[in-house]
């Protein structure tokens, strides 16, 4: 019963994974219309059989801002992932390897960064470090970090007292080539699942923050900044928010059920 | 059986919710009551009665620190100047009765109108006019609050009813800054309260200000305009969603919003709609001082290269009105006709002018454009892939105000922009942004030594048709120079209920209501 | 007790490294915020004189140790953009906050409970599949987008609600379900569709433990087990519930007073971010995390108090 519902996750996810990046990869060569060429007089056109997804605003067609739309929501996914992994696994290593006073004072770093609401905090970076592509990256990537670090963390503290670290130990390798050789491989299946989770709640923030005009600016192409634009004209286009807010869905629905089949996969006692 | 135990769990969970519910409502109800008798008593439901929407909060209720034209679109109804500006752009006595200018342009002497009476119930007295040019030139201790006196030599009130001004250097535009907007009469007994209990002469007098809510002005019931204003009550209500300012409308929780130009169709049937020119102009423009913009013919070709008519019609829905210089038709007689027309969308001239300049392949640059309002982002995008025609490649560079203010307003470390600048009464005043030293607002660096003795003849020249000439005169630089792309003034569609009669539109930000009424 | 010593101080601790993060980050923050609200049309005579008035012309200890002794006294400042106390500011747009966070609560408690009772009893493979896509989809919807469907399905289909703006309680109670019954709806239903699996968890829970056998093999009657027994504990899973949505909740409300142009807290942080508005941004963020986090703190003690295993963990 289990492994059914577990497969379906594994074979939905990554079809839609599978499928969102090809989309994002044929983007880069091919769209059905110029993603910025203007048509004013064809403004705010309902889908129809040449715009399938309606044009916006400026006449542009829906369908095409889509298609390259997903190549800021996995920049920005794997940017976030990158500096919430590298950073995250970097403290959750010391602090769960090296223990106590650095440890506490890692981990109470860590809780009082998370003891912020994820949007507050990443409203108050952003608002820092200003919007775009990178600002908002950086800013989600810091809220990604403190969670990954509790997952390296309580790997590494688990890991640090087997007996092949102690054989390492006692052999004279040095620590940090055991943190990082020796302990990382084994810890890294519950990291990836933080990740894939990491990437999923990246995609919804950038999302939001360009909703609120605090992320991806124009002319980046932004989901989430669609369905700011499409929300002036709620009234006469409804069908304007319907693509945007469907892609955003569905790519973080595929990432989520690709991230509990891994983790279903990877670690079969977390099913209970 | 076991199940029907679930159930009662269930249930009882509900009850539970539900007496907390109700608890909680007993409370509420309370303050409700409470609520509801305050309401009832602060406003009858009578009809005279005004809610106009506005964007968002006045920075100051202080007319003398407010800078936003937003602030002034309120408050102008609680005060007013020795002079009034008119809906033509032109000037009357206000507060002063008369006025006589000495023949070599220095001496102003005015003549306080009597009778007047601030909203607390103080007579209007000489004493108050010179406290406020005092206040605003820092003489009485305070801070300096404005540089618009600093050619004043010096102020006097030599009896109870006579007000001197002695100028340093001439001046012919120094009566525009005697309106409220830059010198609001303050009552001397209200000192160190004017911004949290502002009081005025004006037709309505501050009530109440819940910041982010609304502003509540009440009559002035002992106005010095007979049988003026007909309103009771006037509520700015602060909401700066505009889609949501026409459901508002449309709901009748206003009578008067600004309404963007795509849903008019759905307010048109029911509501008035009234067009204003803005009297602002919406330009793209560059710094001068930079390469490749300190070259005439590129300005030319980007002129040229930018439709005026696709940002008109996408960003406006085609409410708003092309423009050849900042200065707007809703400035009458100092507006000079044609300019628009000069440089006509013409992508094949454009690139031969920009192959003359030195740039047959075109160039790169960046436009840096504020993103709190929409309009500019969507304006820089419009232009780059016009741009993009004549080989130009501009990359959209979008910061938030504060920091586009910091960099491209005050640090000039730019290349190319989009703004609006705001309407101002007076024409001078539109068009001194550009002279070479006024460092504090020509952000175009924009140095032309004919313009600049142009605008100093100007106000020199008492002869108000000698003026004009000198601003039209202006205007041609501005054009013929490209100094900027001057897209627009777009106007602002007002919706208001049917009933509403007496709203004027001003060359600036004024929402007037002092001859306002339901019919 | 000594459970509780250990929470509070952990709980204080935070509390004064979110106050240090809080005030720290906003020191690099690039803008000025005396120019921002003064705009293209203020002179340097006005920028100057107000920003002497505002305090920002000293050292930033002192503006650091001001503001931790404001935090105590419950005076956190001026706010640059209003000229007002940002406590006042807050007490304005608190009671919106407050409604829609209360009112989604209390549609997420009363219906992800009886939800979460309901599937505990009904195991099978296409609910279960049913139920964790559910889950899934109420994780992926943005709260923004959800409330644009509500209002194109329900707000323009229905005249009582209204899709923008707030109507006080003080006003009128059906005025004010009409505006906040779509928001805290899409607060909710995400959270529905999350969260009730952990109650039917903590009712299996329950319902397995060792203490209940025993009464039952006692021979107690069956609705003496339940009532007295199951219902006292079944404040667990609505702790659980209530611990782990606060955060979210609130959260929530933030993006979805943008929304539904809501006057509610979430707003004025917007607008103050947006105007630089130091004071007024920190404040905000301080009183949301702070509550956040007591929340949090006082849920983690009634754990304790209920379930005396806890202390143990």
């Amino acid at each position: 019963m289990k492994r059914y519902a577990k497969n379906i996750n594994l074979v939905v996810g990554s079809i839609i994974i599978f499928g969102f990046f090809l989309m994002m990869i044929v983007s880069f060569f091919y769209t059905p219309y110029d993603v910025t060429a203007m048509d004013i007089p064809n403004k705010l056109k309902a889908p129809n059989t040449e715009h399938i997804f309606g044009t916006d605003e400026f006449g542009r067609d829906i369908f095409s801002r889509i298609l390259v739309g997903s190549q800021t929501a996995f920049v920005v996914g794997l940017l976030t992932v990158i500096i919430g992994v590298v950073f995250g696994v970097t403290i959750g290593g010391i602090a769960g390897f090296i223990g106590g006073w650095v440890d506490e004072l890692f981990m109470r770093l860590m809780d009082a960064l998370m003891a912020f609401p994820g949007i507050i905090l990443a409203l108050m970076l952003v608002a820092v470090f200003g919007p775009g592509i990178v600002n908002t990256s950086i800013a989600l990537g810091i809220i990604a970090i403190p969670n990954i670090a509790r997952v390296a963390r309580s790997g590494f503290v688990q890991h640090k007292e087997a007996e092949y670290v102690m054989a390492a130990r006692l052999i004279g390798v040095k620590p940090l080539k055991i943190m990082f050789k020796h302990i990382l491989p084994n810890v890294s299946s519950q990291i990836i699942v933080a990740a894939s989770i990491a990437f999923a709640i990246a995609m919804l923030a950038e999302a939001a923050l360009s909703y609120l005009g605090l992320g991806v600016q124009p002319p980046d192409p932004s989901w989430g900044r669609m369905l700011k634009d499409a929300q002036a004209y709620l009234i006469g286009s409804p069908w304007y928010t319907y693509a945007p807010g469907g892609a955003i869905t569905i790519l973080v629905l595929g990432l989520y059920m690709l991230s509990n089949a891994i983790r279903d996969i990877m670690d079969p006692r977390s099913k209970a | 059986m076991f199940k029907r135990k679930y159930w009662l769990v269930l249930a009882l969970l509900f009850v539970m919710f539900i007496i907390s519910a109700c608890s909680e409502e007993g409370t509420e109800t309370n303050t409700e009551n409470e609520g509801e008798k305050e309401t009832a008593t602060a406003t009858p439901a009578g009809p005279q009665e005004i809610r106009v929407r506005v964007n968002d909060d006045p920075d100051f209720l202080d007319p003398h620190r407010a800078t936003a034209s937003l602030s002034f679109q309120q408050i102008l109804n609680m005060f007013e100047g020795l002079f009034l500006p008119q809906p033509d752009g032109s000037l009357t006595e206000g507060l002063a009765e008369s006025y006589e200018v000495s023949e070599d342009g220095l001496t102003y002497t005015f003549k306080i109108r009597q009778g007047v009476k601030f909203h607390n119930g103080d007579p209007l007295t000489t004493d108050d006019v010179v406290y406020t040019f005092e206040r605003l030139m820092g003489l009485n201790g305070g801070e300096k609050l404005s540089k618009n006196f600093d050619n004043v030599a010096s102020i006097d009130a030599p009896d109870a009813t006579t007000f001197v001004m002695t100028l340093k250097e001439p001046n012919s535009n120094f009566l525009y800054s005697l309106t409220a907007l830059q010198s609001a009469i303050l009552p001397k007994s209200n000192d160190g309260k004017h911004n949290e209990n502002p009081i005025g002469t004006g037709p309505f007098a501050f009530a109440k200000y819940s910041p982010g809510t609304n502003l509540e002005l009440k009559k002035n019931e002992e106005y010095w305009q007979e049988g003026l204003p007909y309103l009771d009550k006037v509520t700015f209500v602060y909401q700066s969603d505009d889609q949501a300012a026409v459901m508002n409308l449309l709901a009748g929780e206003v009578d008067l919003t600004g309404v963007p130009g795509h849903r008019v169709a759905e307010v048109e049937g029911s509501f008035n709609i009234s067009h204003q020119n803005n009297n602002s102009s919406l330009i793209i423009t560059f710094n001068e001082e930079k390469e490749p913009f300190n070259n005439l013919k590129v300005r030319q070709a980007i002129n040229m290269a930018i439709s005026k008519q696709d940002i008109i019609d996408s960003i406006f829905s085609g409410y708003a009105t092309p423009q050849g210089s900042n200065m707007s038709p809703a400035m009458g007689d100092y507006y000079l006709d044609g300019l628009q027309d000069v440089y006509s969308f013409d992508v094949e001239k454009a690139k031969k002018l920009l192959a003359e300049a030195g740039y047959p392949d075109g160039f790169k640059t960046k436009i840096t454009v504020s993103s709190h309002n929409d309009m500019y982002p969507n304006i820089a995008q419009i232009a780059v892939e016009n741009l993009k025609q004549i080989g130009i490649d501009v990359e959209i560079e979008t910061v938030e105000w504060g920091i586009w203010l910091e960099r491209v307003y005050f640090g000039r470390d730019y290349e190319m922009t989009t703004i609006d600048l705001t309407g101002r009464p007076s024409a001078y005043e539109i068009l001194n942004d550009y002279i070479s030293t006024n460092d504090n607002e020509n952000f175009f660096r924009f140095k032309n030594d004919e313009y600049d003795q142009v605008m100093a003849d100007v106000l020199k020249e008492t002869d108000r048709e000698k003026q004009i000439e000198y601003y039209q005169r202006a205007q041609e630089i501005l054009t013929e120079q490209a100094t900027a792309v001057y897209i627009a003034d777009y106007e602002i569609l007002w919706g208001s209920k049917k009933n509403i009669t007496g709203l004027k539109s001003y060359p600036f930000w004024f929402h007037d209501m002092k001859e306002v009424k339901f019919n | 007790m000594l459970y509780i010593i250990r929470r509070l101080v952990l709980f204080i601790v935070t509390v004064a490294l979110v106050s240090i993060i809080t005030f720290g980050v906003f020191q690099i923050l690039p803008g000025d915020p005396v120019k921002t609200m003064l705009g293209t049309e203020a002179d340097e005579v006005q920028i100057e004189s107000l920003r002497k008035e505002l305090g920002l012309d000293r050292p930033l200890h002192e503006q650091y140790m001001d503001w931790v002794q404001g935090l105590f006294t419950g005076d956190l400042g001026n706010s640059i953009r209003f000229s007002m106390p940002v406590s006042d500011l807050l007490m304005d747009r608190l009671p919106v906050t407050l409604s829609v966070a209360s009112l989604a609560l209390v549609i997420v408690l009363f219906v992800a409970l009886p939800l979460g009772i309901f599937v505990a009893k009904r195991q099978n493979k296409i609910s279960d599949v049913l139920l964790s896509s559910a889950t899934q989809l109420g994780m992926a919807i943005p709260s923004f987008w959800l409330g644009m469907i509500l209002i194109i399905y329900i707000g323009m289909n229905f005249d009582f609600f209204k899709i923008n703006g707030y109507v006080p309680w003080s006003e009128s109670i059906a005025g004010a379900l009409s505006t906040l019954v779509l928001p805290a709806l899409t607060i909710a239903i995400p959270q529905i569709a999350v969260k009730f699996r952990y109650v039917r968890t903590s009712i299996l829970e329950q319902m397995q433990l060792d203490y209940v056998r025993t009464i039952r093999s006692k021979g107690l009657p069956e609705k003496i087990v339940m009532y007295k027994h199951i219902l006292k504990n079944s404040m667990i899973p609505i702790l659980t519930i209530f611990g782990l949505i606060t955060a979210e909740v609130v959260a929530g409300t933030i993006i979805v007073e943008q929304v539904f142009a809501l006057p509610g807290v979430g707003q004025l942080l917007i607008t103050s971010i947006s105007y630089r508005d130091f004071p007024l941004v920190q404040g905000i963020v301080m009183y949301i995390t702070v509550t956040v986090v007591f929340i949090n703190f006082v849920v983690d003690i009634l754990y304790s108090v209920i379930d005396p295993r806890i202390r143990l963990r």
